[in-house]
């Protein structure tokens, strides 16, 4: 297992490399002057050139990303155009927003697609099955920034139930003032998973009853409850998997909710760093979340693997 | 190349005695497992096999599963490399003095699987038409052709053409693939296994057809088979292969009557029999084949054979002239002075060591 | 000729040989669903194609006495936007670059996409490692993620958008035609065709490419649900079009703040993208069903 475990970090090493490359490479895609946010229009040649250097534009591009890397390495992302605080500060307030919403969105997009996907597997072809699977397409099908427009207007604009916008006073906190702000959005963002646990749970569960080893419990004279057992031990690895990527999809696709609800996270940030040709911001909220990303994809293959033995040796 | 070469066979070289098919010193070693942290090992599937097929003969291979026949066949074909050896079509080293391209009109293949040797999106009639357009025959002739060859392999045109194969039975499938062999008009068929997946009764029919076929265009086989009845049946000829070696070879009524290697006379006694007083009671050889990853030294088959001694695994055998003329074994009984107690005495005037056995 | 041929070549009923592709045709019609969806997308695909010949309202053209008029008001049946434009006729017109940009991209992707995957797949080795590590890296991003951050580096746009949502969707469609042609290379029929003396290039083209494109087909189908709600999400964000051009997801945007004034007309665009992505989306399962592909 541990060595299992080390094999997978060596396997990361160059992914987060290449990740750093794209993240890098994205500011120099851009069209125009990096600069052009910071800069008066009337800005002289000098001062232009003056910023150049002190942002360091002005260095051949491999020494650009190396000394970019080097600083990462040690913390710093640069400091932010527009706001002139460091990178790493603004994205880390805005993470925790961000993983908070994320993790409601998917304890709660998990268990109803668990439950879901199950029942449906359970009872294929019955009525429960067809009435999953719509709901289940309907979610995947769901853009879910529109999803989240319907709700305030049910629920806060006729209604009055919810707040719109934001995520209450201050910081977050465990009360009911802070709660009430999480639940449009983060049912927003369950829809998705929802969908897609529900089908990936449903087309498991579906599969193995239909296997003659069930068969063959069931001749035993096995209870229902023991066929229960043996179906949550075998779909679990690959349902787990599915959730893992999806909370990381989650994290990393949340901007057009976070939008949508002013929800002070990751996503905003990244918004607003887009609009205000933020570049140094925009570089390090991206390198932020996917390295977020590819940390969770690793936990889930760990995972998996101490849970199914059979990953481990192919 | 012009339209009507693709429809003639290649010319005749050497004249009769030349045989059509050398092969010498081939080898292919493949590299197995290995990753990061682990070591690779290989397997020899194919180790050092000399033979040779003359013309209008039919030349079996015979072995258990995973003794490299259809290594070898694939070889021949070039589909894989090989490590080492020679191909030596009609006294031409192919890769040199002829093309692999032009070895592939001369040489061609029916392989086992008759439903994955065809293209399921494609027709009867597009699949068999495929090589001829290859090699530059213009499509209605290749079509043409194709529908010919359809009638030779004993399937109506009308009907087959633009079938799909998965409309079709296992036994017509493979008549499609003997007919795309022919497409080419090859000098040389080799028959992977070509018979093994059908029924006894299918099986029987197509043997007859390739037979009938032979005799019609002129061609040579090499087939190749676990089977020792069909072999024995359709063969002049006969090499016995184990674990990527030749252990022994001849004409095929010698080697079916008087086999010489501890491992031929255990196939034969195994072949089922139709006498049920002959039937044999007891298994004639104990234990799996070893494993090809880690062959075992000295003569491959030592840890098997009842005969086995200390000789058996120190040296291995050379393939030894024996009886009749062509029949050839390697093991250390037959070989004079080979230090095996069984062992002929050293006889040079009549014994020699023969590179290519038949 | 002794032999003639097997027993069963007699009995065998003959019936017209139907292609692959035919037969999938024939099996997808006689799926409900699937025909309905396929209706309903080509209605809003000929409407929006057509619109400029349906006798529709101006889609640009507004006024400030008639903004926000609600749904079911005489002459404009699906009211009006917050600038007063008829909100049926830029629906209508709206599909024009919705549809396209969410066509657009997983055709793109499906082409380069395959292209890379069957080349990976047949000539294996480094070109393998190569093109396959290299799709590695995108894996490595949520895809949403990667689309805002591609879009946003480029700057607003259509072609922006288009090139981002391009990118995004080739690492998956790779995969699939690499497995795919992993898988099929390996089969006999490619040995005989390499036995008959044609190159790589004509054995991808008649050998490889009938089998693998239908399976990459029916993927990339499925895609286009996907690309549809990022598009229009693109626009959404103001990285697509920019106004005054009808787009859903752009249309969707303007009319945010119009929520607490006129709410269902507010919601209708992205009502539209709803529909024609659940659409897209059952269609591509009708199809997957019809091809008897399993992932």
């Amino acid at each position: 297992m541990i060595f299992y475990v080390l094999k997978r970090l060596v396997l990361v090493i160059p992914v987060v490399l290449a990740v750093a490359v794209v993240c890098f490479l994205l500011v120099h895609i851009t069209p125009g002057d990096p600069l052009v946010a910071v800069l008066p229009p009337d800005a002289s040649a000098e001062l232009a050139a003056q910023l150049r250097k002190a942002y360091g534009f002005d260095r051949p591009l491999p020494v650009q990303f190396g000394l970019w890397v080097w600083k990462a390495l040690h913390g710093d992302l640069g400091t932010s155009i527009a706001t002139g605080r460091a990178v790493l500060d603004e994205v880390s307030r805005a993470v925790g927003n961000t993983v908070t919403l994320a993790i409601f969105a998917a304890m709660l997009g998990f268990v109803s697609g668990g439950t879901f996907g199950f029942l449906a597997g359970y009872f294929r072809d019955r009525w429960i099955d067809r009435a999953v699977t719509t709901i289940a397409i309907a979610g995947v099908s769901m853009p879910h920034y529109w999803l989240g427009m319907v709700l305030v207007i049910v629920f806060s604009v006729m209604l009055g139930w919810l707040p719109a916008v934001g995520a209450g006073p201050g910081g977050w906190a465990w009360d009911w003032a802070h709660f009430r702000h999480m639940i449009l959005p983060a049912v927003t963002m369950s829809v998705i998973p929802m969908g897609i646990v529900t089908r990936t749970v449903r087309a498991l569960v579906g599969d193995l009853l239909s296997q003659e080893f069930v068969l063959a419990l069931r001749a035993k004279g096995l209870s229902e409850q023991r066929i229960f057992v043996h179906v949550v031990k075998n779909t679990a690895p690959t349902a787990i998997a599915v959730m893992g990527l999806q909370l990381g999809y989650l994290l990393g696709g949340s901007i057009l909710i976070e939008t949508v609800f002013s929800w002070p996270g990751t996503g905003f940030l990244l918004n607003s760093a887009i609009f205000q040709r933020d570049l140094p911001l925009l570089q390090g909220t991206i390198l932020v979340l996917a390295l977020f990303f590819v940390v969770l994809n690793l936990l889930v293959d760990v995972v998996q693997a101490a849970i199914d033995p059979r990953i481990k040796r192919s | 190349m012009s339209e009507t070469d693709v429809l003639t066979p290649t010319a005749d070289v050497g004249g009769p005695q030349q045989p059509l098919l050398e092969v010498k010193g081939l080898s292919k070693h493949f590299a197995v497992g290995g990753s990061m942290f682990g070591k690779r090992s290989t397997v020899r599937a194919v180790d050092d096999v000399n033979f040779a097929v003359h013309k209008g003969e039919v030349l079996g291979i015979v072995g258990e599963s995973g003794c490299g026949k259809s290594t070898t066949a694939r070889l021949i074909i070039g589909l894989i490399e090989p490590d080492a050896g020679e191909i030596i079509l009609d006294g031409e080293l192919v890769g040199s003095t002829v093309s692999l391209r032009d070895m592939r009109r001369a040489v061609q293949m029916v392989f086992q699987d008759s439903y994955a040797s065809l293209n399921p999106r494609l027709t009867i009639e597009d699949t068999i038409a495929f090589g001829p357009t290859v090699h530059g025959l213009a499509a209605d002739k290749a079509h043409a052709r194709a529908r010919d060859l359809l009638a030779k392999v004993g399937l109506d045109p009308a009907q087959f053409a633009q079938r799909y194969p998965h409309e079709m039975s296992g036994g017509q499938r493979q008549r499609i693939n003997i007919a795309r062999a022919l497409a080419l008009a090859p000098r040389l068929v080799i028959l992977d296994e070509a018979v093994s997946a059908l029924d006894k009764s299918v099986e029987a029919q197509v043997l007859n057809l390739l037979i009938d076929l032979k005799d019609e265009f002129g061609l040579t086989y090499l087939f190749i088979s676990h089977d020792l009845n069909v072999v024995r049946f359709i063969s002049d000829k006969v090499v016995v292969m184990y674990l990527g070696e030749i252990v022994e070879a001849g004409p095929v009524e010698a080697l079916f009557t008087d086999a010489r290697h501890p491992y031929t006379r255990a196939l034969l006694a195994a072949m089922p029999s139709h006498d049920p007083d002959a039937r044999t009671q007891e298994a004639p050889i104990a234990g799996d084949p070893p494993n090809p990853i880690d062959p075992p030294p000295g003569c491959r088959f030592h840890t098997r054979c009842p005969f086995a001694e200390a000789v058996c695994s120190e040296n291995a055998p050379r393939l030894t002239a024996t009886g009749t003329a062509g029949h050839s074994t390697a093991c250390h009984m037959v070989e004079p002075a080979s230090g095996h107690t069984k062992a002929p005495a050293p006889a040079p005037a009549e014994q020699e060591i023969v590179e290519c056995p038949t | 000729m002794s032999v003639i041929a097997d027993d069963t070549i007699r009995i065998v009923h003959v019936e017209k040989a139907r292609g692959y592709w035919a037969n999938v045709g024939r099996r997808l019609m006689r799926d409900k669903v699937a025909v309905a969806c396929a209706a309903i997308l080509i209605l809003i695909v000929l409407a929006a194609i057509l619109a400029p010949w349906l006798g529709l309202a101006d889609p640009y053209q507004g006024s400030m006495i008639r903004r926000l008029r609600p749904i079911g008001t005489p002459r404009y049946i699906l009211g009006t936007d917050e600038l007063g434009r008829d909100m049926f006729a830029r629906l209508i017109y709206g599909g024009r670059l919705s549809l396209f940009i969410g066509l657009a991209p997983v055709l793109l992707a499906f082409v380069i996409g395959t292209t890379l995957g069957v080349v990976a797949g047949y000539v294996g080795g480094l070109v393998n490692q190569a093109i396959m590590r290299t799709v590695d890296v995108f894996y490595a991003f949520p895809s949403v993620l990667l689309a805002i951050a591609i879009s946003g580096a480029l700057g607003a746009g259509i072609v922006n958008s288009l090139v981002s949502l391009t990118i995004v969707f080739i690492p998956p469609i790779v995969r699939v035609a690499e497995s795919v042609t992993t898988s099929v290379r390996t089969l006999d029929f490619v040995d005989a065709a390499r036995a008959s003396g044609a190159g790589a290039l004509t054995i991808m083209r008649v050998h490889v490419l009938g089998n693998v494109l239908g399976p990459i087909f029916v993927y990339s189908t499925s895609l286009i649900s996907v690309c549809m709600i990022l598009a229009a999400g693109l626009s959404f964000l103001g990285l697509g079009t920019k106004p005054p051009e009808p787009e859903w997801g752009l249309m969707l945007n303007t009319l945010r703040t119009a929520i607490y004034v006129n709410p269902w007309v507010a919601a209708l665009p992205g009502a539209m993208i709803f529909v024609v992505s659940i659409c897209f989306n059952l269609l591509s399962d009708g199809m997957r069903s019809a091809m008897d592909v399993r992932d």
